[in-house]
């Protein structure tokens, strides 16, 4: 195995009765790397995701994540890893020094060492004085920036992000994106789904999976360069939109 | 006042508690248009398609559709309008094919009265007809509402933000959609956080904080981007990032992907040139680029927060 790598996946297969929503799946991501994974819905993504995250187990396949089996050591995986969604990241009706301790405690932490880490994230997002603030009355943008910070507060290796940026204004988005660039620098793997294709054009390298097929997989530059188009939306399309014409024919024929 | 408007809103005001949703706008909407609400979330979207669709009362200032006041003439309006709302509102356990049938008998039609207009999308859902709506992926709803909104055979069409959250395959099928619908002389409002979908419309408003920033069709919105945007290749972007940063302000110099995007005035490019030519090192490449949707909405909101403050 390569020393680089803190995800290694090779041969993965899931199956849920007869329908297989991953299959034969090989890829690496490098420690640092900001990665994107890619696909339409019902592609087989969260599959995966979960897969990674030690919350489901693979059909068949080697998987590794920070160098843990995700068939062993589930519970090793999940202390190394942080999680956010735009769906679910923060308690509403919690204040945010309430979510940080919440979330701290789940992690093991002690309360100093909490505490600790509170004052130097909140202080660093210039939200110090309004920790007392139910998180409910904080706007879109500061949810998420805190709950970006939140989800590295145990120090983990890599962060899985889902869907992260959906519905913020673009000056939060970038400044957002800015976090992500920071926390990459500082070797944090980043694994991150989106449907927007400009945030493709973000990433180191993407994966772009069709049908529980990964079907390309590269940086952005080169993906672009391989199929002569200008933008990743328009390298989505093309490989995403010909499998779904081909089904839909092949239903109109049945 | 445009004589062809379809939808006219008037100095409309709408707040909740301490909250101004919705802040004295001011827009309207040509027959036969689609028109585009950009804006993140929060910025009164969903408040003002509330307002013209004729479910929520305004504080103040006034509306129309189709010449009917939003306020007076509310059962008019809700007889030739079709509202497709953000959130999923159809009955979850009613099955497809019920779903539709209900929504046709509520307007006193029938699906099959109007199946011109649905054949193209309901044929997408058709093998699912038995499902429960609650059943269904995201994208199969998303059709299944659009087809309700649609099957009374409305003149004007309101999405609130109908692509949310589907993938990008979806949502250019989607789009497909609306521009055969505008074919057959539907009036489309639809609003959106994503400022690529923008170039879809025919003319958009971006919105945020209550307030309408600016209207115009896309390709205006564009070319009248006040600063000059460069993408600039490095083997150091980090100490591009801080050096340009520390010249030109931080906000200006902004990390896409392995490129940068820099903006400035017109001595930009010299500026750039001087640099590169200063640290040689780096392989400084740089080249314009045309200002995107998002860099427009962005300057826009800058200069409105400029005058909050004043």
């Amino acid at each position: 195995m390569n020393n680089d790598s803190i995800i290694t996946v090779k041969h993965l297969y899931k199956q849920f009765g007869s329908f297989t929503a991953n299959k034969d799946l090989n890829f690496e991501v490098k420690r640092g790397e900001i990665f994107g994974f890619l696909g339409a819905n019902g592609a087989g993504k969260t599959t995966t995701m979960k897969i990674l995250c030690g919350l489901s187990k693979p059909t068949s396949g080697e998987v590794t994540v920070a160098g843990f089996d995700v068939y062993q050591d589930t519970e090793k995986i999940k202390r190394n890893i942080g999680y956010m969604s735009q769906k679910f990241s923060l308690y509403e009706d919690l204040s945010v020094i309430e979510n940080i301790v919440f979330y701290g405690g789940i992690y093991g932490l002690g309360y100093k060492e909490i505490m600790r880490s509170a004052k130097e994230m909140l202080t660093g997002l210039g939200i110090w004085d309004i920790r007392k603030k139910v998180i409910a009355d904080l706007p879109l943008g500061w949810k998420q920036k805190l709950a970006f910070s939140l989800a590295m507060l145990h120090k983990p290796s890599i962060i899985f992000l889902d869907e992260p940026t959906g519905g913020v204004d673009p000056v939060t988005r970038r400044q957002f994106w800015d976090m992500i660039y920071a926390a990459a620098e500082t070797g944090i793997t980043i694994f991150v789904t989106t449907h927007y294709m400009d945030e493709a054009e973000y990433c180191d390298r993407v994966s772009i999976m069709v049908d529980g097929v990964i079907v390309a997989l590269d940086s952005p530059q080169q993906l672009k360069a391989q199929y002569q188009v200008k933008t990743m939306d328009e390298v989505f399309l093309k490989l995403a939109r010909a499998k779904t014409e081909t089904t839909n024919q092949n239903q109109s024929a049945l | 006042m445009n004589e062809k408007a379809s939808i006219i809103s008037n100095n409309l005001s709408r707040s909740y508690g301490k909250t101004l949703a919705v802040d004295a706008i001011n827009f309207s909407v040509d027959e036969g248009e689609i028109f585009g609400l950009i804006g993140p979330d929060g910025a009164g979207k969903t408040t003002l398609f509330r307002i013209l669709t004729t479910l929520l009362l305004p504080d103040s200032g006034s509306a129309s559709v189709m010449g009917y006041d939003c306020v007076k003439d509310y059962k008019q309006i809700r007889k030739n309008i079709g509202y497709m709302p953000g959130k999923f509102s159809l009955y979850q356990d009613l099955t497809v094919k019920e779903n539709l049938n209900f929504y046709a008998t509520v307007f006193q039609t029938t699906v099959k009265e109007n199946y011109h207009l649905i054949e193209d999308i309901y044929r997408q859902i058709e093998p699912f007809k038995n499902r429960r709506a609650g059943k269904l992926s995201g994208g199969m709803k998303q059709k299944l509402a659009l087809c309700c909104a649609l099957v009374h055979k409305p003149k004007v069409l309101f999405l609130d933000e109908p692509t949310t959250g589907v993938d990008a395959v979806s949502r250019v099928e989607f789009w497909e959609m609306l521009h055969r619908l505008k074919k057959t002389g539907l009036t489309i409002l639809v609003s959106t956080p994503y400022m690529d979908e923008a170039v879809r419309c025919d003319r958009v408003g971006f919105i945020q904080k209550g307030k309408i920033l600016q209207i115009g069709k896309p390709q205006d919105i564009v070319d009248s981007f006040p600063m000059m945007v460069y993408a600039v290749k490095s083997n150091n972007p980090k100490f591009v990032i801080n050096q340009l940063g520390a010249i030109l302000g931080s906000e200006n110099v902004f990390r896409f992907g392995n490129e940068l995007h820099i903006y400035g005035d017109k001595m930009l490019h010299e500026t750039l040139a001087q640099f590169s030519l200063n640290h040689k090192e780096y392989d400084i490449e740089y080249q314009s680029i045309e200002a995107g949707v998002e860099d427009c909405f962005i300057e826009l909101m800058k200069s409105n927060n400029d005058q909050e403050n004043e």
